[in-house]
């Protein structure tokens, strides 16, 4: 990979940090990962329990989320994992959603694509933004590694690997290198992470629990335990991507959301202002 | 010229964002109901089935299980019981009288009876059905493979699906839009594993599961496998049937390509 371009203006020095085709396949992504959450969650509103292997087993789900009347006649929203149960009345189980009452509802309306119950509607929603979430992952991916990217800034090395305390340290007390124009090794992991690991096991995931393909590429389902094992896994690694987003944000913020989020839409980051 | 410039594409979805602050519904569920928004979503179906085609083949088989994968607890789904009088006269004289109707767009309409399904080149598998709310469960079905019945009816070549009427109602309307129906197409109707399932778990198909006969369509989602199937026709084109979507499940939104 080529240095980074730097200029400098007015005392301030930055470097082109994002190509166009990073920063839009970004913004693609993005949009594609939030809509795939949200439709996915009406998709998963049809049947919230969770099981593990190729069946269900519908008495003994490894998870599952569901509403039980209580002797007043209220809803208790209820979540249940590994036989353990949580009241999660108003968010999980049962939620006003838009109503007057309490109602069964896995999700809420608002964490839902589209609000109301439909899983037509999600389906279709969820397959178009999988199309572009794989089309947009694809150019990302073959730009990546032709321009070298993933070799020169995303790939940690060794001795990135043996910073990896000190830069947990550096984290932890909120202070950021502001001077290095490529990424730290804790970045370095999450991106390499959610880009070769969470992101495709997504795709993955999703590709065994269409019957069509599962015909053609059992094997598929066998090295993820299974079709229901596979939709399990495939909220799992959701729920992963759902974590990284909320951390990714939390270090914009952070580390200078003007300077961050400037780089990702100009492309442009500042690395050094000389004082006057 | 029927083809829209691309910009037009672009500014029917900022129309349609833009649309989105109105009462009642919330912004994401006023793009959610547009008819315009939802026709671009459906483009992705029309890729899915095109590409699942060419890349997993036509004749590629589900997998088959051994006798001990079999699920002690395969939920029925839809209808459980069809109660219109027909039917159940059916069921009290062990369809004794009950025919199959295949007709449409054949040389020769059939009109067979149980027994002479039973006698039809039959296949039996265990296999895994997989609903569109996102369970799955494992049974087993006997049942006459639809190909070998389709080149006895002698299939037109105009035709090319082949529909399914059923005798449960899901909906009451007065102009019989409410009774399942199904649509598939001629390839997947002589796949080796399309069957008129008459079996199931070494039993006479149950009535929650679909009797006298449902059709097993394996690597599609399971309101494609349309239960009590009263009469079978081969068409051209499903668009007078119903609402015209192919399938009482397709009209209310499903998609008819159920292979994902």
């Amino acid at each position: 990979m080529k240095p980074f371009r730097e200029r400098t203006r007015r005392g301030t020095t930055a470097v082109y940090r994002h190509p166009l085709l990073v920063r839009a396949t970004h913004w693609v992504n993005a949009l594609c990962l939030l809509v795939l959450l949200l439709s996915g969650l009406q998709i998963l509103n049809a049947h919230p329990a969770f099981y593990w292997g190729e069946v269900a087993r519908f008495a003994h789900p490894v998870a599952a989320i569901d509403a039980v009347p209580r002797p007043d006649g209220e809803l208790r929203g209820r979540v249940t994992v590994a036989g353990a149960s949580f009241d999660t009345t108003g968010v999980l189980g049962a939620s006003k959603s838009g109503g007057e009452q309490l109602q069964a509802r896995a999700f809420p309306s608002w964490l839902t694509l589209p609000g109301y119950p439909d899983l037509g509607a999600g389906r279709r929603w969820h397959f178009f933004f999988a199309w572009a979430l794989v089309i947009n992952g694809l150019v990302y991916a073959a730009y990546a590694l032709a321009s070298g990217r993933v070799t020169g800034l995303l790939w940690p090395s060794l001795a990135d690997l043996r910073r990896f305390g000190g830069a947990l340290w550096d984290h932890l007390r909120l202070r950021f290198a502001h001077d290095d124009p490529g990424y730290n090794v804790l970045q370095k992991l999450a991106y390499v992470a959610v880009i070769f690991g969470l992101l495709p096991l997504m795709v993955a995931t999703g590709l065994v629990m269409s019957p069509a393909v599962y015909a053609r590429l059992p094997i598929l389902g066998d090295l993820l335990g299974g079709r229901q094992s596979a939709r399990t896994l495939h909220f799992l690694a959701a729920s992963g991507l759902v974590s990284f987003v909320a951390v990714h944000l939390a270090m914009v913020v952070a580390a200078g959301p003007v300077n961050e989020l400037r780089s990702m839409i100009t492309g442009w980051f500042v690395i050094r202002r000389e004082k006057p | 010229m029927s083809a829209k410039p691309p910009i037009a594409t672009r500014r029917g979805l900022l129309g349609a964002a833009l649309g989105a602050t109105g009462a009642g519904l919330t912004g994401c569920d006023r793009i959610a109901t547009s008819p315009a928004v939802n026709q671009r979503l459906n483009a992705a179906e029309g890729l899915t089935f095109h590409v699942q085609r060419l890349l997993l083949g036509r004749d590629a088989l589900a997998r088959e299980y051994p006798p001990s994968a079999i699920s002690p607890d395969f939920r029925a789904n839809g209808t459980v019981n069809p109660d219109s009088e027909d039917y159940q006269q059916h069921v009290a004289s062990g369809f004794k009288d009950w025919r199959l109707e295949i007709g449409g767009l054949v040389e020769r309409p059939l009109q067979l009876s149980l027994d002479d399904l039973r006698q039809a080149p039959a296949r039996t598998q265990i296999t895994r059905h997989d609903c569109v709310e996102g369970w799955s469960s494992i049974g087993k079905w006997r049942g006459a493979r639809l190909g070998p019945l389709l080149d006895r009816a002698g299939v037109k070549p105009e035709a090319r699906y082949v529909a399914f009427f059923c005798a449960d109602t899901l909906e009451l309307t007065l102009d019989g839009t409410g009774d399942y129906y199904e649509t598939i197409d001629l390839a997947d109707a002589r796949h080796p594993q399309t069957l008129l399932a008459y079996e199931m778990n070494d039993r006479p198909l149950p009535v929650a599961h679909g009797a006298p006969i449902r059709l097993r369509l394996e690597r599609q989602l399971g309101y494609k496998m349309a239960k009590y199937v009263m009469r079978i026709a081969l068409i051209d084109s499903f668009a007078d049937l119903g609402q015209g979507k192919g399938g009482y499940w397709e009209d209310r939104g499903y998609q008819w390509y159920a292979g994902i």
